[in-house]
């Protein structure tokens, strides 16, 4: 097949490429993501072809790469079509009774299944697994179905559908409508009506216009625009094409970090497939409209995520953030008008359009519609990648997705949006994930950053750690933000140091007004959030460490003292050979005793200590009573 | 160009568009404080004192007084007891570097601001990027600029630029509003000067 030309031979191609694929035909899939690549997924690839060759099956098998599933801690992940079967954690081991099994017999492997830590279930089919069975993946659905480097898969999946329709039977005017009534919000942090920015670009005066996908993706631990951007390349440019032709541009750039090598490959692949087809650059689809589309890596700074460093790096600049306004939308890319949007939202584009501004809207809460993917991390039993209607809990997904938090340990706080996003207690927990819900309980939506915190982890300390972040990421220009950051992470340090002084929980909130309220750019502005945030609903733990030298959660190391209960203690010897530090004294049989000036709090002799003794606890705001190695 | 109307402190302002709303509060004689502002420089928003409260599309916001455009019906007030709190924590930041510089030392006394409420640090520099501005808008030669970012950001000079430039022109000292400048000047010429001119003719070779 060569270029495309007509919506009629784009029908007539994807109807060629379903009728070669029996529906009915075993094919085996790997997901192929980073994670599962660093986890050993090109391995098992290579077993997995050596396999079908020497069982003799190549004929009988159909075989792909694919993109992330989400579920990584649980990678690299195989799925046998047209059943669905999951087998989890495989390695090239398995790959033999994989295909003599389930492929030749219709056998299950029984290992491989995901088991429910919780009920000891297994679950055979992906979407009888917890972790899938309550999300909703209308975008990162296809991942789990295409190769990314294949434009073939891409179209099998209803893939240019969207283009053609906007192409052929929609105005501009009526495409900025459908994504306005869609009430699409931006996916990459302030949620800003996706129709009303690209009504502002269209309007804007000016021949020459750029689109922006931004992929920076700063957020410590977040990786769903990697994910998207590496597993379904296609999507991210369809909808990017469908907001160039809503707002009149005929060039378009990605801006990509660094750090994300396969996204750069794929999405370079499916650039020129894309271009052989004819489904980028002139008169696509015989339709007269133009695009060619940049590729542009980002030094892999914070602050370059923000959409006006992000255009200043773009043009060479330092990448540093300009006062809005002038917006992006008026003066943008080499002062033209430029829409940028986030990865997330571009993919959601051809949702938008293919199914239309009714039934998107229809999904979610009243202010914010469709669906968002999370990055769940931290103390929960699954993490990966989530996605999930507007307007779920974040009780449903902390626990029915995530599975709960691990060894039996209490839940403490999730932590939403991101480094300057904010932390929610416990009775918060069913706050629904939504743009101004989550603003409203003093978090925020951010770009899908979802760190859950248990029982053993100090709020002020999360602050510190933030705090430490923005510290290092800010651009450093205006005064609130850098040196406002500066002095709250000295306190904020201090604090879990035991250095906390009457009245600092006043000067943070001093600190945090003057920050927030004359920094120029969004980081600045948000930059309070984690210390804000933490003091609206730890506030206890602050007073506990600046009035008692507590640490409630036994976390800040200066904080707190191992101390062995001699009535506990059965002079067993285990703490002692375990540490580190010379810091125990004892004999066999006799009680033994920590030296506080050589403990280095390394929680080794807390850990060595039989269950059956417990013998080490952990003081924290108060004397260590002293303690005489005599016989137990 | 057309003209735009707003309100500064109660007083009606008509200004050309495009004017920021320092300049336009500025042209009825409100004065608000900055530091970074130089009226041959490019507006950059560093210090951020002119913090203004505008009314605009019925709500509230804080903006940059140098850097906002004038925009129409805009209601600006640029003394409130929340703004006054702000410029006297940024005073208070920027005394932790400058605790002697004239300028802030005056607008520290205007705002109650307090030198002693930050630990002082080393630096001495606010990062006002006034003379990294002049050297690049005006004299166009960047023998200054940042370097790094966040609470690291610091202003040095490019040792093989200054070397040529420096010396003959030294214009953006009196810019400066802290003895920063010149100490990181002092500094770079220490290390870039050449090695003692070596006496003429040389003994060895008869040269
Ligand atoms: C410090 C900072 C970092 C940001 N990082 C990102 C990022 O990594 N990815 C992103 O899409 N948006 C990021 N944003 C938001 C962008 O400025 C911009 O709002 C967004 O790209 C617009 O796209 P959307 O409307 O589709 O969300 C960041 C904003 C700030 C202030
Ligand atoms: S708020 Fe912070 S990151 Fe933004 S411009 Fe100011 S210093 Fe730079």
């Amino acid at each position: 097949m060569s270029r495309i030309n007509s919506p009629a031979e784009l029908e007539s191609f994807r109807k060629e490429i379903l009728s070669q694929r029996d529906p009915d035909k075993p094919c085996i899939t790997l997901c192929s993501g980073s994670a599962c690549l660093a986890t050993g997924s090109g391995k098992v690839f290579a077993a997995l072809e050596q396999e079908i060759e020497k069982q003799g099956i190549t004929a009988e098998v159909s075989f792909r790469t694919t993109g992330c599933h989400g579920f990584c801690e649980q990678g690299p992940i195989v799925v046998i079509y047209p059943q669905g079967i999951c087998y989890l954690k495989v390695q090239p081991e398995d790959i033999a009774e994989i295909i003599s099994a389930t492929i030749k017999e219709q056998k299950i492997v029984e290992r491989l299944l995901y088991v429910d830590p919780n009920t000891g279930e297994k679950s055979s089919l992906e979407e009888d697994i917890p972790f899938y069975k309550h999300q909703q993946r209308l975008v990162l659905g296809a991942n789990r179905k295409i190769d990314p480097k294949s434009l073939e898969d891409y179209l099998a999946v209803e893939g240019y559908q969207a283009l053609a329709k906007t192409l052929f039977e929609m105005t501009p005017e009526q495409v900025v409508g459908e994504v306005k009534d869609a009430k699409l919000r931006g996916r990459g942090g302030a949620g800003f009506p996706s129709g009303v920015k690209w009504d502002f670009a269209r309007n804007a005066p000016g021949d020459q216009k750029y689109v922006v996908v931004n992929c920076d993706e700063g957020d410590p631990g977040a990786y769903m625009d990697r994910s998207v951007m590496e597993g379904n390349p296609f999507a991210v440019l369809e909808g990017l094409m469908i907001g160039a032709y809503a707002i009149g541009a005929n060039e378009g750039y990605v801006y990509v970090r660094q750090e994300y090598p396969l996204a750069v490959s794929n999405l370079a692949i499916a650039i020129e497939k894309a271009e052989k087809y004819g489904l980028l650059g002139k008169d696509i689809l015989g339709s007269g409209f133009d695009f060619t589309v940049k590729v542009h890596r980002g030094a892999g700074a914070f602050i370059c995520g923000e959409e006006t460093s992000l255009l200043n790096s773009l043009e060479g600049k330092p990448g540093e953030p300009n006062a809005r306004p002038p917006f992006p939308a008026t003066k943008g890319l080499w002062g033209k008008p430029t829409n940028i949007n986030n990865v997330e939202t571009w993919a959601n584009i051809p949702l938008v359009i293919n199914k239309g501004a009714d039934f998107f809207s229809a999904i979610g809460t009243e202010n914010s519609k469709g669906t968002k993917i999370f990055s769940l991390v931290g103390k929960v039993n699954n993490t990966g990648l989530v996605e999930v209607p507007m307007g779920a809990s974040l009780r449903d997904i902390i626990f029915k997705i995530g599975g709960g938090v691990p060894d039996g340990k209490q839940f403490k706080a999730v932590q939403t949006g991101g480094p300057s996003g904010g932390c929610l207690p416990e009775n918060l927990l069913d706050t629904k994930v939504d743009f101004d819900e989550l603003t409203k309980a003093g978090a925020m939506m951010g770009s899908g950053g979802m760190i859950v915190m248990d029982e053993d982890t100090c709020l002020v300390d999360i602050a510190r750690y933030f705090l430490e972040f923005l510290s290092d990421e800010s651009c450093g220009k205006c005064t609130p933000c850098r040196e406002g950051i500066r002095q709250m992470l000295k306190i904020l340090t201090n604090m879990t140091n035991g250095l906390g002084q009457e009245g600092d929980i006043e000067l943070l909130q001093e600190l945090a007004e003057t920050t927030k309220g004359s920094s120029m750019c969004a980081l600045g502005k948000t930059a309070p959030n984690p210390v804000l945030s933490t003091l609206k609903h730890f506030r206890h733990e602050y007073e506990a460490h600046i009035n008692h030298q507590k640490c409630p959660a036994l976390a800040c190391k200066e904080l707190i003292a191992f101390y062995i209960d001699p009535d506990k203690c059965k002079g067993c010897g285990a703490c002692l050979r375990k540490c580190p530090a010379d810091a125990i004294t004892g004999e066999k049989k006799k009680i033994h005793v920590v030296d506080q000036g050589k403990c280095t709090r390394c929680k080794g002799c807390f850990e060595a200590c039989p269950a059956a003794f417990d013998a080490v606890r952990i003081l924290s705001g108060e004397p260590v009573p002293v303690a005489v190695p005599e016989e137990v | 160009m057309s003209e735009i109307s707003l309100q500064v402190d109660g007083k009606q302002v008509t200004v050309e568009e495009g004017m920021t709303i320092l300049q336009a509060a500025r042209s009825v004689g409100v004065a608000i404080p900055t530091l970074c502002d130089h009226e041959k420089l490019a507006p950059y928003g560093a210090c951020r004192l002119c913090t203004v409260e505008a009314d605009a599309h019925g709500r509230t916001n804080l903006i940059a007084a140098c850097q906002h455009p004038v925009e129409k019906d805009l209601v600006i007030r640029t003394r409130t007891e929340q703004l006054d709190r702000i410029r006297k924590v940024l005073l208070e930041q920027m005394l932790a570097h400058a605790p002697d510089s004239e300028q802030i030392v005056a607008l520290a006394q205007i705002y109650g601001a307090d030198p002693n409420r930050f630990e002082k640090d080393a630096n001495f520099c606010i990062l006002c990027g006034l003379c990294v501005r002049y050297c690049a808008e005006i004299k166009q030669k960047h023998a200054v600029g940042f370097f790094d970012r966040g609470a690291k950001r610091e202003i040095n000079f490019i040792p093989e630029i200054a070397v040529r430039e420096c010396w003959d022109c030294k214009e953006c000292f009196p810019l400066c509003p802290t003895s920063a400048l010149q100490a990181a000047y002092v500094l770079t010429e220490a290390l870039m000067s050449p090695p003692e001119p070596v006496a003429k003719g040389c003994g060895g070779c008869g040269g």
